[in-house]
């Protein structure tokens, strides 16, 4: 039984990676673009940059934060405030003459900023949050999240947030490329995180705090870093939210959001990057496009099927995942990952198997 | 006394509101105090007795439909916690609330299925409908009777827990869950009495809120549950007087700050305060010392 060396699996790795992005490519020359196919990639590839940012933070420190919403809403504003181009301005800001941000920053400087942004509100609710536990947390940061989206509706911040109205016309993408890309870098840099000494404090501090204190880790520091990283991640997942809809509206980031991205975590694994990245597919996927026939009424001949109607799709869902919650508690991953050596193994249990039946015929 | 006469519309509706909530956060204060879980789905148990009210009293006499109302409730509050809650007795205190999260997405959803998400006109219950004369200002008998009907049931309530033998073994499991099993206790039967009394509040408060705002919407569970929790962190979660004084707090603050054009901020108000008295005192006014939770 030889295991792939590690010079192997990161050329294989970058093979994978190099293959996905042609084979993207090659999608978008052949398929039209308006397919549902790339509204899924799309919104799938944020989904899982945000649904892994909340992975880091509840399956791997342990700690049940319900912020993301309001996380994701601060990215998504402050990408939209910063980028819609200046001649565009009046328009938007029609309340409010225009408001008082009179430059555009680029997309790249304006994503990042929209991360730091976010980050520097997170480590701020987490100097007093973070002393709470479990599900006192739990509230606590959905309260925040109640809270961050009344500010952002406040009449008086009108000139920057531009009150209750739509923020719109700032720069958006067209290409699935691009969603991918980010997501994909943030993805790696928090697998790193995982996979460094930090990544292993924070799972010490998941599965026994006080054991994990006594080793000499430094629970406050250590839990502050991974809220303010995973909110970092969920202000980019915010801000690429944000051009994928073309218009933001604080409304929208409700805590019935953060319980969808919870539940994908669940689905997923608690605490299984690759999981989340999977579950988020897959639930956009079916949530968007292949359960979508869930919600028409249909006929066949002239036989109503029936319960098929408007929120069926939810319905059925809902269901699903308590299903997963109840019986099936792993998610689809467990706390495992997804590896090549795991896939060759599976598949030489697989032929070996199959070599052992035909020899015994 | 300026100040009174100006805001006492603000300060009537915010009794009446208090009352509700009171009613919804009783509920939340019992299960939190006997499982450790903040029941996410209590809420949308409000929300759905909301709608059946609705449905019923459309077909059948307010007579029959106000107690087929409540007991329905029950019945949906008892089935929830055998279903998704008691199958993970034993399970981290996590995965119990990430159920009890499910449990809400479920009811929300179906509600939305079943009423294609359009909001539904509140029947009109007789005499409490009506309109009546407080010191000058005009509201509706509901807002004069919710504070009445609540402090009745909440006496109720107390002699039940102080009194009984249901209401000892209720007690004794709140302070220690193992223990009293030892002693004999049928936790299963405790925890499901424990439902019961909470859905049974809660269809109560819903008749009284609805009448109130007078639409039923999907989600019009989730944030008067959310603040019920509040009211129920505020007095001291395990406390039933504390949950009640919470509320009532709350419902008053809230509507004052309505008053006075915070629109915007009154549902932020209820958060701050949380965050504030978790911060500053997390056993609340009337709480039992604890040091799980901070």
């Amino acid at each position: 039984m030889e295991h792939l060396n590690n010079k192997q699996k990161i050329l294989i790795t970058a093979a994978l990676i190099i293959g996905l992005f042609i084979l993207l490519l090659v999608l978008e020359q052949f398929l039209p673009s308006s397919s549902m196919l790339f509204v899924v990639l799309k919104k799938g590839a944020i989904y899982a940059l945000v649904v892994v940012s909340m992975n880091l933070l509840n399956g791997f420190t342990g700690l049940f934060s319900l912020g993301q919403a309001g996380f994701m809403l601060i990215g998504a504003y402050t990408y939209a405030i910063f980028t819609i181009p200046v001649e565009a301005r009046p328009m938007v800001y029609q309340y409010f003459n225009g408001g008082i941000v009179k430059f555009t920053l680029p997309v790249i400087p304006a994503i990042i900023l929209a991360g730091i942004v976010t980050a520097i509100f997170a480590y701020l609710i987490g100097l007093p949050v973070l002393r709470l536990k479990s599900d006192y947390l739990a509230i606590a940061t959905l309260g925040f999240a109640e809270i961050i989206r009344a500010f952002f509706q406040w009449d008086k911040l009108g000139p920057i947030t531009n009150g209750s109205n739509l923020l719109k016309l700032y720069p958006v993408f067209h290409s699935v490329i691009f969603p991918f890309t980010v997501a994909g870098i943030c993805i790696a840099i928090i697998v790193l995180l995982i996979n460094s000494s930090y990544g292993r404090a924070f799972k010490a501090i998941r599965d026994d705090e006080i054991a994990a204190e006594a080793m000499g880790i430094n629970l406050a520091h250590h839990k502050q870093i991974s809220f303010t990283i995973s909110s970092f991640f969920a202000g980019i997942g915010g801000a690429l939210l944000a051009m994928f809809q073309t218009t933001v509206q604080a409304s929208a980031f409700r805590a019935t959001m953060t319980y969808e991205i919870l539940l994908i975590v669940v689905i997923g694994g608690i605490g299984s990057v690759t999981g989340s990245c999977l579950a988020s597919f897959l639930f956009i996927a079916c949530s968007e496009w292949w359960l979508r026939f869930l919600d028409n009424t249909t006929y066949i001949g002239s036989f109503k099927v029936p319960l098929l109607a408007t929120g069926f799709r939810k319905v059925f869902f809902a269901v699903v995942i308590m299903i997963i919650v109840l019986f099936y508690n792993r998610g689809i991953m467990g706390t495992n990952e997804f590896s090549l050596d795991a896939l060759i193994e599976f598949f030489r249990k697989r032929f070996s198997k199959r070599r052992k039946e035909d020899s015994a015929t | 006394m300026a100040f009174i006469e100006k805001n006492l519309p603000y300060i009537l509706a915010g009794i009446s509101v208090g009352g509700q909530y009171a009613l919804i956060a009783i509920g939340y204060t019992m299960v939190y105090g006997i499982l450790r879980l903040i029941n996410f789905a209590h809420g949308d148990l409000f929300m759905a007795a909301g709608f059946m009210m609705v449905y019923l009293s459309a077909t059948l006499p307010l007579y029959i439909a106000i107690p087929l109302v409540i007991i329905l409730t029950v019945i949906l509050g008892f089935l929830i916690e055998r279903v998704a809650y008691k199958p993970l007795r034993k399970a981290p205190r996590m995965s119990v609330m990430i159920s009890a999260i499910g449990v809400s997405y479920f009811i929300q959803n179906s509600a939305w299925y079943i009423t294609s998400g359009l909001a539904k006109q509140y029947p009109t219950i007789p005499v409490i409908s009506n309109s009546i004369n407080v010191w000058g200002s005009t509201t509706t008998v509901v807002t004069v009777i919710t504070p009445i009907l609540t402090i009745i049931l909440v006496a109720a309530l107390v002699a039940l827990i102080r009194y009984t033998k249901i209401g000892m073994a209720m007690r004794a499991v709140s302070r220690d869950f193992e223990t009293s099993q030892l002693m004999g206790i049928r936790i299963n039967t405790v925890i499901s009495y424990t439902f019961v009394i909470g859905s049974f509040l809660a269809a109560v408060g819903s008749l009284l809120y609805f009448t109130n705002y007078t639409t039923v919407t999907p989600t019009a569970g989730s944030m008067p549950g959310l603040k019920a929790f509040v009211a129920a962190v505020f007095g001291g979660i395990g406390s039933i007087p504390g949950a009640v004084l919470g509320a009532f707090i709350i419902g008053i603050c809230e509507n004052i700050i309505k008053g006075l054009g915070w629109t915007t901020f009154y549902d932020a108000f209820t958060f701050a305060l949380l965050i504030i008295i978790l911060i500053a005192k997390p056993s609340g006014l009337f709480g039992e010392k604890s040091t799980d939770k901070v």
